[in-house]
């Protein structure tokens, strides 16, 4: 057989590389940055754009899609080409996925910085970013089955099948979780409300874990480790095996983020089971990966890249080991809302990702310059400072996370709580210290890493274009003579897959949708009623401000909450919630019950100088938040876009809510004025007390005989 | 909760795509041979000249 010849694109693979470094050193320097704002308040700087509630959001996308999203493209693009012994489908393509792809990331980093935010974690781009996501993401898909469709190697292996089921989960989740409403040109609100929104948001959530962070990493993994150590995965039949049941099993587990909440039990029993199942297929690679090792131990000790990895996949194992126990409910009402959440997703994070990313861009770039790397010494230090950071990194947040959660649960033997809520964060503030240490030190190991490969990439000089020779593909179906359709499909049964799959699901959707809003239109407590315009405004600010990033709006049906924040939160009251608030996180206390707990002077205070009404609190301040007016031009369209959600203002309301604004702004401005508080009533501050005022408080207004719908 | 039977609707599609997949690739004859695709990887077929642009 004739022999073909063809080029391997190596430049498309370094561009990603190096915007992995890139966006790598933003990421975790962002992250360093909020690690600190958490015990020096100081830190926020008083501006709206370097103050947590921004810089947390902005950390977890750029590490999420920026570091490790561009980590997949460069693992995709360079190992489909040579497991497929097929240049990328098309150059152009390769282009527009590489600069839109960072354009969505400046895009991404500018419109968070500047507040607007859809308030869904890890979902927190607005539309016109979302849209674009989506285009970019079917370019890459494009290019991805392109490839495999012109391939000269007739099977698929292993790390292909996790590339194709992270494309297609991927575009599903996010086309699910991006249903929203636009009422300007950067903002939208939540097509679902309440328990719905929090139903999609983790579905998305936890399957953005599975398909963006764990299947493209493991698909890399079946690449990077075998060649990295030069000998085949252990076994080839267990890959396909938990592959298989690894994308089974975890698009059902996203209710276990939902543990004791309004959510039915039997979605969040599902949900545990699944989880627990998920053991079994997530152990399978990781023994897989490890055993590859077998018998060639004595490379570890010498090679850091195989150190890397090493470590990498044992992250993954300890990460999926953990995550099923998590999700049982009696473990998950400890760990739910603290810091021990945070210690998980990092050692999946910094251990799993980071670690396997630093392996693979160890053995890549020499490879690609030419040349061998500049110093391994260096990249061995790398690995322990890493190492050190990871574990001064998870373990104080464990420490934190079940310390805290065993405070906040002591009752007195008078039966009231031991702990006042401020209490239990003081307490763990050495900590958050140690913490943002081992930050420090993983990040100062990245440094090393990028100083390592630059001087590797001005040693060798880059192989742009690699020449291969290999045998074409054996035609196909020849026998099948003229039915020409019939071929065009057999030839191209991934087409087929994807093709359906768009149909199937997005067909799904639009027909599904006005089915469920009839439905969710019926308010299931009489005395749960729309927010008003002042308080919607409010509402936003909220969102805007990020505060969901450390306050929970949902009290879980334990004595201990009951307690500390008053009556357990009912799935009724957030049908008007377009997004849901239900945060994830407790690094301040709860808000489902913040309505009438304080007057508004002591809001209004708090948000100026939080230290002042809380002695020792971590909050930062707000002072912007009184100079600032509310946007009232944009009162009618945000009710009119409430109004398609479903909302039941009356007709024609857009046009008169700017006078209800003004009318009970006044009235808040006026009760400020008699508790020496002088403020102009156009003030945003105004409309966040509004809200908060608003929180929780509608089913204390129930008559005794109403029913409540759990 | 009926957003339920839509997460159900799209996961079940999706769960069900990958089974059909699984057995188009079993029954297609990619799992076959388990000896030669983690061997065949390993092998790259880079020649000598390659362009430095």
């Amino acid at each position: 057989m004739q022999l073909e010849k063809f080029y391997y694109d190596n430049k498309t693979v370094k561009m990603f590389a190096y915007a992995t470094m890139l966006w790598g050193i933003v990421g975790m320097l962002v992250g360093l940055l909020a690690a600190v704002q958490i015990y020096l308040p100081s830190a926020n700087f008083g501006l709206p754009i370097t103050t947590f509630g921004r810089i947390r959001p902005l950390h977890t996308n750029a590490v999420i899609f920026a570091f490790v999203g561009n980590g997949i493209f460069m693992g995709v693009y360079y190992s489909l080409q040579r497991l497929c012994k097929a240049r990328m489908f098309n150059d152009s393509l390769s282009k527009i996925h590489f600069w839109g792809w960072q354009s969505i990331i400046v895009a991404a980093a500018v419109t968070l910085l500047a507040g607007y935010t859809t308030g869904k974690e890890y979902a927190e781009l607005e539309w016109p970013v979302d849209i674009a996501i989506t285009l970019i993401w079917v370019v890459f898909g494009i290019n991805m089955f392109g490839t495999i469709l012109k391939r000269r190697e007739s099977h698929l292996y292993v790390a292909i099948w996790f590339f194709i089921a992270t494309w297609v989960t991927v575009a599903m989740l996010h086309i699910v979780n991006s249903f929203e409403i636009p009422f300007s040109f950067l903002k939208s609100y939540s097509w679902y409300a309440g328990v719905q929104d929090a139903l999609v948001q983790w579905w998305y959530g936890h399957n953005a874990v599975a398909f963006f962070l764990t299947t493209p990493y493991l698909g890399i993994m079946y690449y990077f480790l075998p060649k990295a150590a030069n000998r085949p995965v252990y076994s080839y039949r267990l890959s396909i095996i938990h592959f298989w049941a690894l994308i089974f099993i975890y698009i059902w587990a996203g209710p276990h983020h939902l543990l004791y909440t309004a959510l039915p039990d039997w979605a969040q029993s599902l949900g545990v089971v699944f989880s627990i199942m998920l053991i079994a297929p997530s152990w399978g690679g990781m023994l897989n990966g490890l055993f590859t090792l077998r018998g060639a131990w004595d490379k570890v000790r010498e090679d850091p890249i195989l150190k890397f990895m090493v470590v990498a996949i044992t992250c993954y194992g300890m990460a999926t080991l953990e995550g099923p126990l998590l999700s049982l409910k009696s473990v998950n009402a400890i760990s739910h809302f603290t810091d021990w959440t945070i210690a998980h997703v990092h050692v999946g994070a910094l251990g799993w990702n980071g670690f396997l990313t630093f392996g693979i861009l160890y053995w890549l770039i020499p490879k690609m310059f030419n040349t061998p790397l500049y110093s391994k010494r260096l990249a061995t230090n790398h690995f322990w400072i890493g190492t050190i950071g990871i574990i001064l990194y998870a373990l104080p947040m464990y420490w934190a996370g079940f310390e805290q959660a065993m405070m906040w649960k002591q009752f007195t033997e008078d039966g009231t709580l031991k702990f006042q809520f401020l209490e239990t964060v003081t307490h763990i503030i050495p900590l958050y210290v140690v913490r943002s240490i081992g930050g420090l030190l993983y990040l100062i190991g990245a440094l090393v890493m990028i100083y390592n490969l630059i001087k590797t990439i001005k040693a060798g000089s880059f192989v742009a274009n690699e020449l291969v020779e290999a045998a074409p593909l054996p035609a196909k179906a020849e026998t099948h003579g003229k039915q020409y359709w019939h071929r065009w499909i057999e030839a191209r049964p991934i087409q087929m897959l994807v093709l359906s799959l768009v149909a199937v699901a997005i067909g799904g959707i639009l027909e599904l949708i006005p089915t469920f809003l009839i439905k969710s239109n019926i308010p299931t407590i009489a005395s749960v009623k729309p927010y008003t315009p002042l308080e919607l405004q409010g509402r936003d600010i909220y969102i805007r401000e990020g505060c969901y990033t450390c306050h929970s709006q949902m009290v879980r049906p334990f004595r201990d909450e009951v307690a500390r924040y008053g009556e357990y939160s009912k799935a009724g009251e957030f049908v008007y919630d377009h997004p849901f608030q239900w945060g994830s996180k407790r690094t301040g206390p709860d808000l489902a019950r913040i309505g009438g707990k304080y007057p508004n002077s002591w809001h209004y205070n708090h948000m100026l100088e939080p230290q002042s009404m809380s002695p020792g609190s971590i909050m930062p301040s707000y002072p912007w938040l009184l100079d600032d007016p509310i946007d009232t031009a944009i009162t009618p369209a945000k009710i009119r876009a409430m109004q398609t959600l479903g909302v039941p203002y009356p007709v024609g309301y857009d046009k008169i809510a700017n006078k209800d604004l003004m009318q009970q702004a006044q009235k808040i401005a006026k009760s400020l004025a008699t508790e020496k508080i002088e403020t102009d009533s156009d003030k945003e501050i105004i409309a966040l007390i509004a809200y908060l005022q608003r929180v929780g408080t509608d089913i204390k207004m129930m008559p005794q005989t109403a029913s409540v719908n759990k | 909760m009926s957003v339920i039977i839509i997460l159900l609707f799209a996961s079940i599609s999706v769960a069900a795509l990958f089974l059909a997949a699984f057995i188009w690739s079993v029954k297609s004859g990619q799992y076959d041979d388990q000896m030669s695709p983690p061997m065949r990887m390993l092998l790259d077929d880079t020649t000598a000249k390659s362009s430095h642009t």
